[in-house]
């Protein structure tokens, strides 16, 4: 069920969400997306390059963003304009827990058309890891 | 060692027209976590105006990613992969992409300069039915650490 444009204000904050990424979640998204860095899944050439540890895709990063836009919107076909810059890279250490990418967003304006623009916030571990994040949706 | 400015203006195609599948969409959509039945069930999709199951959105990056691979695995350009983060990524859409389109990727070097020891290149990427039709622009960033 969507939600509709007449429904929406500017300023309004919407709700945050948290998405764990485990290095499983990195595996599949290697698989989906045709990426194969090695960065991503080896953990002894990630530290080769000098990372910490494997980190996530950014581009995993910003469908985490997309998802959460969506899942406002009620429909993942909403959005006509998306836009991150990558600030921070995401750790994913080997286990269980992962590591939580929280997404918080907040109506910036309505425009014409039906549209909706909403700026975005992603963090990792209390690190912006996107910026200058913004969506626009088209609402019923 | 500094990127190939002559790349400034190239243009770039896919070789092959990309074929947008269901199967697909639904094990990116898995992959990211995004539930919706619209990238997953076609009378769902249907129900609601598609053609068929919608992708979501930064799923063009797995189309436009093949052609940009063109631009940075080019031996002439200079560029160590191993050296690049990714820095920006856009996309503006006509309409979502769909189980069905068949679709070609055309990019071009929009810009390569330098940012100290660093080369920064900005690659758009045209994404269009093989009928014509336009469908997304990705836009992507990417930094070549100096060394």
């Amino acid at each position: 069920m969507a939600l509709s444009y007449a429904d929406v204000e500017p300023g309004t904050e919407i709700p945050p969400k948290s998405y764990r990424v485990t290095r499983l979640d990195l595996v599949k998204y290697a698989g989906a997306s045709g990426d194969f860095n090695v960065i991503h899944w080896n953990e002894r050439m990630a530290r080769a390059v000098g990372l910490p540890t494997v980190i996530a895709h950014g581009m995993y990063t910003m469908a985490q963003a997309g998802r959460y836009v969506c899942e406002w919107a009620g429909d993942p076909g909403a959005v006509t304009e998306f836009g991150v810059r990558f600030s921070a890279m995401v750790p994913v250490p080997d286990d269980d827990e992962g590591a939580t990418i929280e997404i918080s967003g907040k109506v910036a304006s309505k425009l014409e058309d039906n549209k909706v623009a909403i700026d975005l916030t992603a963090r990792a571990d209390g690190t912006k890891v996107l910026t200058r994040a913004r969506a626009v949706v088209r609402l019923p | 060692m500094a990127l190939n400015q002559e790349f400034v203006g190239r243009v770039f195609r896919s070789v092959e027209p990309y074929e947008v599948s269901r199967v697909k969409i639904a094990d990116f959509a898995d992959a990211i976590g995004e539930r919706s039945e619209l990238c997953r069930d076609r009378a769902a999709a249907r129900r609601e105006g598609y053609p068929d199951v919608i992708a979501p959105p930064t799923f063009a990056f797995v189309i436009s990613w093949r052609s940009d691979e063109l631009v940075h695995s080019d031996p002439d350009l200079g560029l160590d992969f191993s050296m690049v983060v990714h820095a920006d990524q856009s996309f503006s859409y006509s309409r979502p992409l769909h189980a069905g389109d068949v679709v070609v990727a055309t990019t071009t070097v929009k810009s390569i300069k330098s940012l100290g020891a660093a080369s920064v290149l900005n690659t758009a990427t045209d994404i269009r039915t093989v009928d014509g039709e336009h469908v997304c622009t990705t836009r992507s960033s990417i930094v070549e650490r100096g060394q």
